[in-house]
């Protein structure tokens, strides 16, 4: 019983110290967070005399300017356009095809296999230029959310589909089985019963794909030419091109453009921490 | 397995299950892949209609190119330093996660926030830290250190590239190692604790060997993220100051979409990924070997 007492007794000080530390490098991590908080609040003038403060002039147009400045309102919906249907869409067709790839054993379907799970060893930038070339100057598709999107399926396709076929290994057929003799034709089988049986591996990949296609920069830049198309990555990239010395203005703009995520991670947290982790393991 | 008879019936379940995602992924990614390879061994500028083949001379300029060498060995150091240091930061935060913290979901939470904001808001936050935040604190405390912009020292750029990278990454690699953690079956624990085993001897004897999955996961994303870094990179430093934060990606995008110099920027981008696929998958292949059986 003694060395229980000792564990415990040298436990409490290192326990202590242990959550000393923890919230110490917490605050070092949302740190800058919070000088944008507090800087997009302030005009010019104080940031440069005091960026660590809370004093000085409040300049609450700055949120105003910097939301019609950098057109918030088309980049958020044009990202929230691109983001909702490519997740969905890549939901709904990687689900099906890995449901096919692991019940229809054929060859073709395993070196199709093969080949999505090998092409993510593909750096982008390996395809980025024959991309542009195919889709901008031979079929002149570019500069549209739709190809976007067909593209977002495209790259998001190959993980997707590797997740779910690593889950449904584990349901079992006899289910599927039962449903064929009872009359239900394939398509029917699948989103009756096996889809809804798919729920948590749907919501990984909801989230994995979410924060990908949210925060995604090269692939739109390359893709979306004209002001209007312009997601919230690249309205906040351009705006700070313009304004770059305005702080109080470039702060209100990038504490606009976190926003949005923030709320999604605080209505999802439990989602999205699972998520991360499940992701990664499968 | 479900049989199927006819070809035609075979064929129709195929194009309706797989058919979509199978035209698009060739078309996405197979294909311009293939094509990629093709474009490497042209002359073309991007803007000419006709080009020609001209074998291997892609590859010979990039290989006498002495800015690609310079930008590869940056990266190189870029993507060790940022390696080696996510993946301890993220395995020492993850082992005080698992040991009964008060918040221990806040603060999970907490270290997980920069993983949610895309690159270039991180970069463009850090920008505003380090040539504005961080140089007022070294003018007013007299420190050396900070009285000048990292980001406008040659020297120093490259470090506020992996310290915005490292503080991005750690948080989200931080969760897959408690994932792992919390795996450990306990009475392992109690039974080195009844042994005897100091807390040192736990770590190496029982934890790192069957954290041996998570590493595997973890340095291969960390090394694959670290290679193909572009947003923070151009956020951050754009490159500067004077190239010395040019890291591959944007060396080729520069090459490719600035230079015009499609041919030699696509050779650059395919000896990309001859490294990144090589480098990947040897560390999967190693680190799995020191995975060891439950």
């Amino acid at each position: 019983m003694q060395f229980t007492v000792k564990e415990k007794k040298g436990g409490s000080i290192l326990r202590s110290s242990r959550h000393l530390l923890l919230y110490l490098v917490l605050l070092i991590y949302l740190f800058p967070f919070y000088l944008v908080v507090i800087n997009a609040f302030k005009d010019r003038r104080s940031i440069i005399l005091n960026p660590l403060g809370i004093g000085g002039a409040v300049k609450l147009t700055n949120f105003v300017e910097a939301f019609t400045k950098m057109n918030y309102w088309q980049g958020f919906w044009n990202s929230l356009v691109i983001t909702a249907l490519s997740v969905l869409i890549i939901a709904f067709f990687s689900s099906m095809t890995a449901y096919y790839f692991l019940r229809y054993k054929g060859k073709l379907n395993k070196i199709l296999f093969f080949m999505m799970v090998a092409s993510m060893l593909i750096p982008f930038q390996s395809i980025m230029i024959p991309l542009v070339r195919i889709y901008g100057s031979t079929l002149k598709l570019l500069d549209n959310k739709w190809i976007l999107i067909y593209m977002y399926l495209g790259f998001g396709s190959s993980l997707s589909v590797f997740v779910y076929h690593g889950f449904m290994k584990s349901i079992s057929v006899e289910l599927e089985e039962a449903a064929l003799v009872d009359g239900c034709t394939q398509i029917q089988t699948f989103f009756k019963i096996v889809f809804p049986l798919l729920r948590p591996t749907t919501i990984t990949l909801v989230v994995l794909n979410v924060l990908w296609i949210w925060n995604d920069f090269l692939l739109p830049s390359l893709v979306l030419i004209s002001k209007a198309n312009r997601t919230l990555p690249l309205s906040t990239f351009y705006f700070h091109g313009t304004y770059t010395s305005d702080y109080g203005l470039l702060m209100a703009g990038l504490l606009l453009t976190i926003l949005p995520v923030i709320a999604f991670f605080i209505l999802m947290q439990k989602h999205v921490i699972s998520g991360m982790m499940q992701g990664a393991i499968k | 397995m479900i049989t199927e008879k006819g070809f035609c019936a075979k064929l129709k379940t195929f194009l309706i299950f797989a058919g979509p995602t199978t035209f698009v992924f060739l078309s996405v990614v197979i294909i311009p892949f293939l094509f990629g390879i093709y474009l490497s061994l042209t002359n073309w500028d991007g803007i000419a209609s006709a080009y020609r083949f001209i074998g291997l001379q892609n590859y010979l300029t990039v290989f006498r190119d002495q800015l690609f060498w310079k930008s590869f060995f940056l990266t190189l150091k870029y993507v060790f330093s940022t390696v080696v240091l996510v993946n301890v930061i993220a395995f020492v935060l993850a082992y005080l996660l698992t040991r009964g913290v008060k918040g221990e979901n806040f603060l999970r939470a907490g270290f997980f926030v920069p993983n949610l904001i895309g690159g270039i808001v991180l970069g463009l936050i850090w920008h505003f830290v380090f040539s504005r935040v961080l140089v007022f604190i070294g003018k007013s405390l007299n420190l050396s250190l900070f009285s000048y912009s990292w980001l406008a020292n040659p020297q120093k750029a490259l470090w506020a590239l992996v310290i915005v990278s490292v503080w991005q990454y750690s948080g989200y690699m931080m969760l897959i190692h408690i994932a792992g953690l919390v795996n450990i079956p306990k009475e392992l624990f109690e039974a080195a604790i009844i042994d005897g085993a100091s807390a040192g001897q736990r770590i190496r004897r029982i934890i790192l060997p069957l954290m041996v999955p998570s590493f595997v996961v973890t340095l291969f994303l960390t090394l694959q993220r670290s290679f193909m870094v572009y947003d923070v990179n151009l956020a951050l430093t754009d490159g500067g100051p004077f190239r010395s934060t040019e890291l591959i990606s944007m060396h080729v995008y520069k090459k490719a979409f600035l230079a015009q110099e499609y041919g030699i920027g696509q050779a650059q981008a395919f000896f990309l990924f001859i490294i990144v696929a090589a480098i990947t998958l040897a560390q999967v292949y190693f680190t799995k070997k020191w995975e060891v059986e439950m």
